[in-house]
């Protein structure tokens, strides 16, 4: 069963040619049914991944209609704009979607349309799972948005803190649509972290030995271990402690009946702090791919990028408490966690460096997607340095719980995060679409995005050392805030219109942008040896990875593998380490199961909302779903 | 900077004793007036200076390194190797490699330092002659109780804390209901108000002032409404105050204020209010004894003047929305001689 893997020119030369029929049999194999039916059974990765993305892309743009509520409520005191409790709904609705409907399902997304593209295979390794993972997350979506419209939003900040989140202090069904909300991403978000790890560590190219794979997937099989270890806490903390409080009338953070507020806190930013590096670690990725491309050299010191990512993860685990330095924790105990926040800045600041000699020894191309870059060292520096003074405890119990902090991690979250984001998809649209963005406007739009961050962002440093905290609704007059307020308000305005320049960028490149090809940015990675936009196999042949960059080897150097089945969905298993052949595996097909899974699974999960009775049917619906998935079916070569 | 501390003056609720006193230096954390936050201030300017410096050259380094070697977007066509040679490798290295060193050696200052004020700090406090006051925080006020070994020496008080200059005051932290923090930038960083715990803060003012505080920890619907003043006199200024507000409540003087004291002692008010010397003595609301005494009625939200207790008692709701004080059916000629007395009771 071991493919061969062949140098072109011997037997055959895919390259020489497509041959048609192999395409249109690959095409046969790898599709999904038409109809509107059919929609709901993809399994293809760039199908799922792209899915992933639009929809986050939407809470993302209702995050950001959020965001300019609130700042029109604060441009000055005593505003009346919004009533107490809608601002309330709106701030927590806001911190809800950016993190666990945006930035991570967005974060995800990516990695499932481009790490099999990078990994030269044809599929992530559970394609049913992920099909699985993106509706729990779109219901979990739906779920907070039906909450929102129906005056249910949650009102108890992001974070949920109990007592204030408890039933006695918040009746209703506010929080608990939040945190069964968590529930639903947080299901999603471990089904693509146990499928990427799965497919980087299994389903490489032949001989991308795992000092071959790039940056990018480095990052995502990083931040896929993290999250395996991080949305575990989360759920312990909102869908046990809390929702297990409120519905069944537990008392695991009900101060009242002896249980610890305290612990609730410990456990939700045991995943709370892991979750930054969740959604800002692809991110590095992200720019380390562009760098690459737009330096013209591997990045500098892949051992140590590697090594920094991974440190970042491990000492992520380990600095939680600097989000509770204000609660009374023993000195020696704080000392330590000022100690392991200031580490990061190490690992950070090594891989800065590092791409600071990229550049540096690099032939910089200035295109958009590198003005993004740029614009995410020089805010994400400043994140970082203010970062740097939130790991002092001193410092901290001063600024904590104000508008620095706000201003602090919108640096580190924006800087480091979307603007690496707006960078990749300029720079990946060509490979999704065909066509190429408009660098004009592409340019403009950065511009108008740095400038207006900046304005919104950098006054309220001041703001936060000026007395303001966080989460009020309004300030009187004399507090001396309307100035820097007003200034941020404006600068969020403008922010929302260089989102509205890189929409119509997207859509209109759509149709006029000139057509890409394979590789345009001349890249060096796998994912450019596929057309533009990939057809539902990516790749004709499957590659075969020559060095860390396939693509900028001699032609002659690289190879494909050919004797893969071209009428059923296979693909290659590698060992770990080398990536050496092992046997071919069949993927499952298209399928109806997840999304009736999920359903179901959903459905049940809304009703324990309502109803702790609910839990019965949903336990039975969930197992008719996987009975169904897992139904066994003959090999396809043994029917007639 | 001066621009971020121009408030725009006056407006409706601003009116009053606020309105001179406050320009934005009140609630600030680099306006130290006591002991500790000039220490954390200090610490501040320290941590800003180098890493401004560490900003600088980063990006410099960033700016210069794109004038190199920068050939623009139409480029010859590419050598196939893409690898820069040995030798520049090297350099590279050991350049990144005495950067992480640097940056290592100037975390570990910082940490020192940071490590060194955090000991400081804990040092100030538990000196001789400390004075106690107990906050609790409530949905959404302060309840301040000063402590003592004799019972007759405690008293209880809302929204403002009196402090004598120059002696060190204990803050014992405790919460009625949800998580609140207790923060007076002025006199030092926030500390948690958590039910079930107890929590401690020590704050010494340096000079006598007046400074504003605002609960910094989402508490609910009003969080934003939810302030206290902190005042800081002269010993015999403080002595004054305190041994004044041990007096129980002063009796009605004139037939109005006497009226108001009846308005007050027949409706709900004393369901939830105390005034001691009277039989008002409900224990969820803020203590009325001395109320006229204060700086500001209802959390820091509104001045005290004699026009804003009458409004707030008419409609409290309409001021602090969802605030947990009942609308009070009082009648309309009735609210005059309420709101008289009530501030009578300095």
């Amino acid at each position: 069963m071991t493919p061969i893997i062949e140098a072109p020119g011997e037997t055959v030369d895919p390259r020489a040619g497509t041959n048609e029929e192999h395409r249109k049999k690959l095409e046969r194999a790898w599709s999904r049914p038409g109809r509107i039916f059919g929609f709901f059974t993809a399994t293809t990765h760039t199908a799922i991944g792209m899915r992933y993305i639009i929809t986050a892309f939407a809470f993302f743009l209702a995050g950001g209609i959020e965001a300019l509520l609130m700042r029109t409520q604060l441009a000055f005191s005593n505003n009346h704009f919004l009533s107490a409790d809608r601002y309330n709904q709106i701030f927590t609705t806001h911190g809800t979607t950016m993190m666990f409907l945006f930035a991570v399902p967005m974060m995800e997304g990516m990695a499932v349309y481009l790490v099999p593209l990078m990994l030269g295979t044809r599929n992530v390794a559970f394609p049913r799972l992920n099909a699985f993972g993106y509706y729990m997350f779109l219901f979990g979506g739906l779920l907070l948005y039906a909450g929102v419209l129906t005056n249910t939003g949650p009102d108890v900040g992001w974070f949920a803190y109990p007592p204030l989140s408890g039933p006695q202090y918040s009746p209703g069904k506010r929080v608990d649509i939040w945190a069964q909300m968590i529930t639903f991403t947080e299901i999603s978000a471990l089904c693509v972290a146990t499928e990427l790890i799965a497919t980087i560590l299994k389903m490489r190219a032949p001989r991308m030995s795992l000092n071959r794979l790039p940056l990018y997937c480095w990052s995502m099989l990083i931040q896929s271990f993290m999250v395996i270890f991080a949305m575990p806490a989360v759920m312990v903390a909102s869908t046990i402690m809390l929702l297990l409080d409120r519905t069944v009338a537990t008392h695991f953070v009900n101060p009242a009946a002896g249980g610890d507020p305290l612990l609730y806190q410990h456990v939700f930013w045991f995943f709370g702090h892991p979750e930054v590096y969740i959604i800002f670690i692809p991110a590095l990725g992200f720019v380390s791919s562009i760098v690459e491309a737009h330096t013209r050299r591997g990045v500098f010191g892949y051992p140590a990028m590697v090594l920094a990512l991974a440190g970042t993860a491990f000492i992520g685990f380990g600095l939680w408490v600097h989000h509770m330095f204000a609660t009374g924790l023993p000195q020696i105990g704080e000392s330590f966690f000022t100690a392991a926040s200031m580490m990061i800045a190490i690992t950070s600041g090594i891989q800065i460096f590092c791409w600071l000699a990229t550049i540096w020894t690099g032939r910089v191309r200035m295109h958009t997607p590198m003005y993004f870059v740029l614009g995410f060292i020089f805010i994400f520096v400043m994140g970082g340095l203010t970062g740097v003074m939130l790991a002092s405890v001193p410092l901290d119990w001063q600024v904590h719980d104000t508008f620095f902090v706000v201003a602090h991690f919108h640096y580190v979250l924006i800087g480091g995060a979307v603007f690496p984001l707006f960078g990749a998809f300029h720079y990946w649209y060509p490979k999704m679409t065909g066509r190429m963005m408009n660098e004009t406007l592409g340019k403009i739009e950065f511009w108008i995005l740095f400038i207006g961050f900046n304005m919104t962002f950098f006054p309220m440093h001041i703001l936060g050392l000026k007395g303001m905290t966080r989460r009020i609704y309004t300030y009187p007059p004399e507090m001396g805030w309307d100035n820097a307020n007003a200034l941020a308000t404006v600068g969020a305005y403008i922010i929302a219109i260089g989102g509205i320049l890189f929409i119509a960028n997207v859509l209109s490149s759509r149709k006029t942008g000139a057509p890409a090809g394979r590789n345009p940015w001349d890249a060096g990675t796998l994912e450019w040896a596929a057309d533009s936009p990939p057809p539902p196999y990516n790749f004709e042949y499957l590659p075969v990875a020559a060095g860390r960059y396939t693509m900028w080897a001699p032609a002659e150097a690289r190879a494909v593998v050919t004797g893969m089945r071209d009428d059923r969905r296979e693909v290659l298993v590698t060992s770990i380490m080398d990536a050496e052949p092992q046997h071919r595996l069949v993927l499952p097909g298209s399928s109806f199961w997840p999304f009736l899974t999920a359903l179901l699974v959903g459905g049940g999960f809304v009703g324990t909302v309502f109803g702790f009775n609910w839990y019965y049917p949903t336990a039975v619906a969930a197992g008719v779903g996987l009975i169904g998935w897992f139904w066994p079916k003959a090999p396809r070569d043994l029917r007639p | 900077m001066s621009g971020w501390r121009k408030g725009i003056p006056g407006g409706m609720l601003a009116a009053g004793v606020l309105s001179t006193a406050c320009a934005g230096h009140q609630q600030s954390a680099l306006d130290s007036a006591g002991t500790q936050a000039d220490r954390i201030e200090s610490l501040w300017w320290f941590f800003l200076a180098v890493l401004s410096a560490v900003f600088v050259i980063v990006i410099a380094t960033l700016l210069v390194s794109l004038t190199r070697g920068h050939r623009g977007v139409n480029q010859e066509p590419l050598e196939r190797t893409h690898v820069p040679s040995e030798e520049t490798e090297r350099n590279l290295g050991r350049t990144v490699g005495v950067a992480t060193g640097v940056t290592i050696i100037i975390l570990f200052v910082l940490l020192v330092a940071s490590i060194g004020t955090g000991k400081e700090l804990s040092e100030i406090g538990g000196k001789q002659n400390s004075l106690i006051v107990e906050v609790t925080g409530n949905q959404w006020w302060w309840n301040i109780r000063y402590l003592s070994e004799e019972p007759s020496e405690i008293l209880t008080t809302a929204n403002e804390i009196h402090i004598p200059v120059g002696r060190p005051v204990m803050i014992r932290g405790l919460s009625q209901d949800v998580i609140h923090s207790f923060w007076v930038p002025n006199l030092h960083g926030k500390r948690d108000l958590i039910p079930s715990r107890v929590t401690t803060e020590w704050i010494e003012a340096d000079h006598p002032g007046r400074w504003r505080g605002q609960c910094a920890e989402f508490c609910g619907l009003q969080h934003a409404h939810m302030a206290l003043w902190v005042v800081a006199e002269t010993e015999p200024q403080f002595e004054a105050w305190r041994h004044a507000q041990l007096q129980p409540a002063a009796a009605p003087q004139d037939a109005d204020t006497q009226r108001g004291q009846q308005v007050f002692l027949n409706s709900a008010c004393v369901l939830c209010h105390t005034i001691r010397g009277t039989s008002a003595a409900g224990s969820v609301a803020p203590d009325l004894t001395h109320v006229g005494s204060r700086l500001t009625i209802a959390a820091g939200t509104l001045p005290n003047t004699k026009g804003n207790i009458a409004g707030w008692i008419a409609d409290p709701q309409r001021i602090k929305p969802g605030n947990h004080m009942a609308v009070v059916p009082v009648k309309s000629e009735d609210l005059q001689p309420l709101a008289d007395y009530l501030e009578s009771l300095k």
